[in-house]
């Protein structure tokens, strides 16, 4: 009797073992795959830049340094190694882009060219493609780290190696900012 | 309530309304048969069934049904307004981790949008062509975490049984009463029936729920539509960090009273604002709460704005 007794608490104590290494293993692919995410959108924003400048590069002649900024920026970012460096290139990137932007309010016949407007339309949904990807990738790694945490699962996720993953810090970022116009309107 | 309750919540609402409905087949058709007093249940059989059929349908096909009464069509992405609309919902897919769902427009210029589905995985979004025409950028955005909060939460889901259910009840009353009134003249022409009292009264209980059921079961709809309306404004905000682009979009929607004419009362619980117009709306108090598929919006737009401090 006794002896079924163990052998039953022991099967919970197994099942229950299983159960959270499951979804401690879940929560960090998620987490993996919120952080390549994050890559994907810089990566559509690289490959986005060039053909901006190329579009308004005839009409905006003199803004010839502006654009040399971005490009040199974009460069840069590609370029950039670990996450604290690559914060900092990124919002020097996006500041770039924000006084590129500004300019081409100064040119009516760049304002009212489609393809402009486009690339425009998808540059700015790219920042917030970027941004909302931090945001998850923020809140489930919170997540993940929360359950890495917390009694029981701390014994767990100690027992099995599971470290801590990084937070996206934006306190970080926004200190290396650049001052550049902000006044445009989308 | 965080998102898991919220989901066990629906999961939970799901299983209670699908076990009232099963209940109400099994009663409305008993009730048949032993009125009637064949050998075999024929009628809890066939009650049974187009419940069980409607049910199993609307899990599989509901969505496709919605979409093509509505006259949706995928978007044009060569449209510069549709391509926006297409970008947000794709932001609001990345912030809220599901898959991307399918959009469709609907040429009306009625603004309003709406979700649906089994799971986010097979899942719709639809916008009029007025939306587009009305937000902006960051209220479309808006609208766009209202309906994938909808998507995210099961509430869909939940939504597409109650409309099939609501519909197959309204059926089977209808079908209940003639039968019933054509086979009580036959009776009383025939002889006093010497039931008892007994049997009397469990027939008028019987009449009672048959006649009352479709009524009843709208109110139910009614009532869980609108808890998931402050749900889905709360948990869209939380995915644009933005409650008052919410706010703002929610007051130029009700601010055009039209109707949306292409969405009939039968998907009306799956909008973002009530299509009937504002009227509903705008109108506080207890007989508006009780029918009204969405709460005032300016309770709504009030909530929203407590959560951005405003007040």
């Amino acid at each position: 009797m006794v002896g079924w007794i163990i052998l039953g608490v022991l099967v919970v104590i197994v099942l229950w073992l299983i159960a959270v290494f499951n979804s401690l293993i879940s929560l960090k692919n998620q987490v993996l795959n919120g952080w390549k995410q994050i890559d994907v959108q810089l990566k559509r924003r690289y490959d986005l830049i060039p053909n901006l400048v190329e579009t308004v590069k005839g009409i905006m002649k003199f803004e010839q340094e502006t654009l040399t900024r971005v490009i040199e920026a974009r460069n840069k970012a590609i370029s950039a190694q670990g996450i604290a460096d690559k914060a900092v290139q990124e919002n020097i990137l996006t500041g770039a882009l924000r006084q590129l932007f500004a300019l081409v309010e100064n040119y009516p016949n760049l304002k009212s060219n489609e393809n402009v407007s486009k690339l425009q339309e998808e540059l700015v949904s790219t920042e917030n493609r970027i941004g909302f990807a931090r945001q998850f990738y923020n809140d489930i790694a919170t997540k993940f780290n929360i359950a890495q945490q917390t009694f029981p699962t701390n014994m767990i996720a100690g027992m099995f190696g599971f470290k801590q993953s990084e937070l996206f810090e934006v306190a970080e970022a926004e200190k290396a900012a650049p001052k550049v116009d902000l006044n445009i309107n989308k | 309530m965080n998102i898991y309750e919220q989901i066990a919540g629906n999961r939970r609402a799901t299983w209670i309304i699908v076990s009232i409905f099963i209940l109400f087949f099994l009663f409305a058709g008993l009730g048949f048969d032993v009125y009637y007093g064949a050998g075999v249940p024929v009628f809890t059989i066939i009650a049974l069934l187009i419940g069980g059929i409607s049910g199993y349908c609307s899990y599989h096909y509901g969505d496709k049904l919605i979409l093509s009464s509505t006259h949706a069509r995928p978007l044009d992405l060569n449209d510069p307004k549709q391509k926006q609309w297409q970008n947000v919902v794709e932001e609001m897919s990345i912030a809220s981790g599901i898959p991307l769902p399918k959009t469709y427009i609907i040429d009306d210029p009625d603004p309003n949008a709406f979700a649906t589905g089994r799971n986010p995985e097979h899942s719709s979004i639809v916008v009029t062509r007025g939306l587009l025409d009305t937000l902006n950028r960051d209220e479309l955005q808006a609208v766009a975490s209202h309906e994938m909060s909808h998507i995210r939460n099961f509430d869909i889901r939940l939504m597409l049984l109650i409309a099939v259910l609501v519909g197959s009840v309204a059926l089977i009353a209808d079908w209940a009463r003639r039968g019933l009134f054509y086979r009580s003249e036959r009776r009383s022409s025939r002889r006093g029936e010497g039931g008892g009292g007994a049997a009397l009264i469990i027939l008028a209980i019987w009449l009672i729920t048959v006649i009352l059921a479709p009524i009843l079961s709208q109110i139910m709809a009614m009532f869980v539509s609108r808890r998931r309306e402050y749900l889905a404004d709360a948990s869209g905000a939380e995915l644009t960090r933005n409650p008052l682009a919410l706010a703002s979009a929610l007051e130029k929607i009700s601010a055009r009273v039209e109707p949306t004419r292409s969405i009939n009362q039968g998907t009306a619980h799956l909008c973002i604002c009530d299509p009937k117009g504002s009227k509903m709306g705008l109108k506080e108090g207890w007989s508006a709460d009780l029918f009204a598929t969405h709460p005032p919006i300016n309770k709504r737009i009030e909530a929203l704005k407590h959560m951005a401090y405003v007040k």
